[in-house]
């Protein structure tokens, strides 16, 4: 029942691969966390692996990233075997899991120090890297106080910084923004504009849609532990359907007026009397011009006319039936 | 070049990678838990304070009632046990210090590294052996400071301070257990108090075994802590060789002490490392 994704899209015949998972499977007990998950990742680019809660994306790079073995098939991770070839899989990536693995009693700088020093970077290298990495995330202020006085923006920065230690070439992000405010996240997200562009290849997972539209180059949508689509944000966003023709008009008492009008384009017109909003199935530009032209001719004030392309909010909802931002809610109230 | 040092440590400008071996990693975990103790000092409360309230207490509440203890003072015979007991709970250091790192995820980094994954656990046994090692020598201060004195060789003295850490090398993989398998640090405490404290003292630590009814008294002669003590007591000078009466062990102590450490280390290591394993993967 799995679904092989053998083409992705903009991937030529020569790329090469820096992840590929192959049939991933994991089991807890009798419950199937992971079915049969196989993608594929070419270097250079950002696969977003979007869900809710429970999907499996966790589990799946988990197993990717060594931490979990897959009960039955692998991952290739820069070329190395995630069951035969753990250790080069590890020398090769970066991971930032969804808590931030720091150590609160040390220093920002000893956690770095840390962490490169098992790396074995050796010492006059990892001073000069420590202290790159403390500027670039705008923790040097606070680099020698321990990490228990940090803010969670903070800890998830530098839980990024010692990710990216060794300058790996592959970095797994697991919901790296979830319980940032909106500032850190912007931050975040240049930041890991930045690594792509030098070449980093990058696999986050995320609940938020709006992220996986801004950053990824492709997104891998799971729910229940299988993929149930794949493609580029845009493609997914066609797969949801046509655009949509929004108009806010100016006085309530004309809606009725512009809804007859919308209709003649034949297509059903949703109202939403309080924010005194037509929406209705769309074509495209022409439509718009069509339904502005009728209404200047009525006499109708708008406020605001538009198409709005489908969300990836509106993809999951196609999918699965359900919203996807129901999962990050729950986690959001819980916490 | 100021660009290029402004850059963040892509690939573009990796770092070079030396291989470490698993004495530099273990080192480091070692370094790490130094630092903890450092920023937290208190944790060393009981590996000082504690036991010197221990020493006093007993020496001064029940060292007046306690005389048959075979020759020497009681504050003689009160301090080899109480350094027995000290190296006994380097296997709750152990197992708190585990449960911590689990529950933080900081196990999670260190997987994710390419060292050998034993490295944190050695690490946290050498640093718990160092943590205990200093409550020997606090107290031994504090008994020389009450009328403990050793009075064997230099060579004899020296073999028993080596039997309370070859000791604290068996028990702690008891800690290593216990730490893999509890949920959190509270778990740990709560269950190390109620299984070790009792272990401590039924055996020769703070009073002689001999009054004991026949069957408790074999129990707290086979008891490892025993042979521990007696050995420490007989190397240092504190005490005459177990009376005929004793069980095995105590009639050859340094030998049973070495041979309860390897027992500990066979029945307990390959345990402790599936469950931590067990714990830490997936």
């Amino acid at each position: 029942m799995s679904v092989r994704v053998d083409t992705v899209a903009g991937m030529r015949a020569d790329t090469r691969l820096a992840i590929e998972a192959i049939d991933l499977v994991k089991r807890f007990g009798s419950e199937v966390a992971v079915d049969g998950v196989s993608f594929a990742v070419p270097e250079g680019t950002v696969l977003g692996l979007l869900g809710p809660n429970g999907a499996g994306k966790t589990t799946t790079v988990r197993m990717m990233t060594t931490l979990t073995k897959p009960t039955s098939g692998t991952a290739r991770v820069a070329g190395y075997d995630v069951r035969k070839q753990p250790d080069m899989v590890r020398r090769n990536m970066g991971l930032t899991g969804q808590v931030a693995t720091v150590d609160e009693l040390l220093t920002g700088r000893e956690n770095i120090r840390m962490i490169g020093g098992l790396y074995g970077i050796r010492r006059r290298e990892l001073a000069r890297l420590t202290d790159r990495l403390l500027q670039q995330f705008s923790i040097a202020d606070a680099s020698d106080r321990p990490v228990k006085s940090y803010s969670g923006g903070m800890r998830r920065r530098l839980d990024l910084a010692v990710s990216l230690l060794a300058g790996p070439p592959v970095l797994f992000l697991d919901e790296p923004t979830t319980g940032l405010d909106p500032r850190s996240r912007n931050e975040l997200w240049d930041v890991l504009r930045e690594l792509v562009a030098d070449g980093t290849t990058l696999l986050l997972t995320t609940q938020y849609l709006e992220e996986a539209d801004q950053l990824a180059d492709n997104i891998v949508v799971m729910d229940k532990g299988r993929i149930i689509a794949a493609g580029t944000p845009l493609q997914l966003k066609q797969q949801a359907g046509h655009a949509s023709l929004v108009v806010t008009v100016s006085r309530a008492d004309d809606l009725a007026v512009a809804a007859a009008l919308l209709r003649k384009t034949g297509a059903d017109v949703f109202v939403d009397s309080g924010a005194r909003q037509l929406t209705a199935a769309a074509d495209g530009l022409a439509d718009m011009t069509r339904v502005a032209g009728w209404l200047r001719d009525s006499e109708i004030e708008v406020d605001d006319i538009g198409l709005s392309r489908p969300s990836l909010d509106d993809v999951f909802l196609s999918l699965t039936g359900r919203r996807a931002d129901n999962g990050v809610n729950a986690e959001e109230g819980s916490a | 070049m100021t660009f290029v040092e402004q850059r963040l440590p892509t690939q573009s400008i990796r770092p070079a990678i030396h291989a470490t071996n698993i004495v530099q990693q273990s080192w480091i975990m070692v370094k790490r838990n130094m630092i903890h103790t450092k920023r937290m000092p208190e944790m060393l409360t009981d590996v000082t304070t504690q036991p010197i309230m221990f020493v006093l207490l007993f020496a001064f509440v029940f060292g007046a009632s306690i005389t048959n203890t075979g020759g020497p003072s009681y504050r003689e015979f009160l301090l080899p046990g109480i350094q027995a007991q000290t190296i006994v709970f380097a296997a709750f250091v152990v197992a708190s210090g585990i449960t911590y790192d689990i529950e933080k995820g900081i196990i999670d980094r260190f997987r994710s590294l390419p060292i050998a994954r034993s490295s944190v656990l050695i690490g946290r046994s050498v640093a718990s052996l160092i943590h205990s090692s200093i409550g020997v020598v606090v107290m031994a201060v504090t008994g020389l400071a009450i009328g403990w004195r050793i009075r064997g060789s230099v060579a004899e003295a020296a073999l028993a301070f080596a039997l309370v850490l070859v000791f604290g090398f068996g028990i702690i993989w008891f800690g290593i257990l216990a730490g893999s398998l509890m949920r959190s640090v509270e778990a740990v405490d709560g269950v190390m108090f109620t299984v070790l404290f009792p272990v401590t003292f039924l055996a020769n630590t703070f009073a002689p075994t001999e009054p004991m009814p026949h069957w408790l008294r074999v129990i707290a002669e086979w008891n490892p802590v025993s042979s521990l003590a007696q050995a420490m007591r007989e190397l240092w000078g504190n005490g005459p060789p177990a009376p005929a009466s004793a069980q095995l062990p105590l009639h050859h102590p340094v030998l049973a002490t070495v041979a309860w450490s390897v027992v500990l280390t066979m029945v307990f290591a390959p345990v402790a490392l599936r469950a931590y394993a067990r714990r830490t993967a997936d």
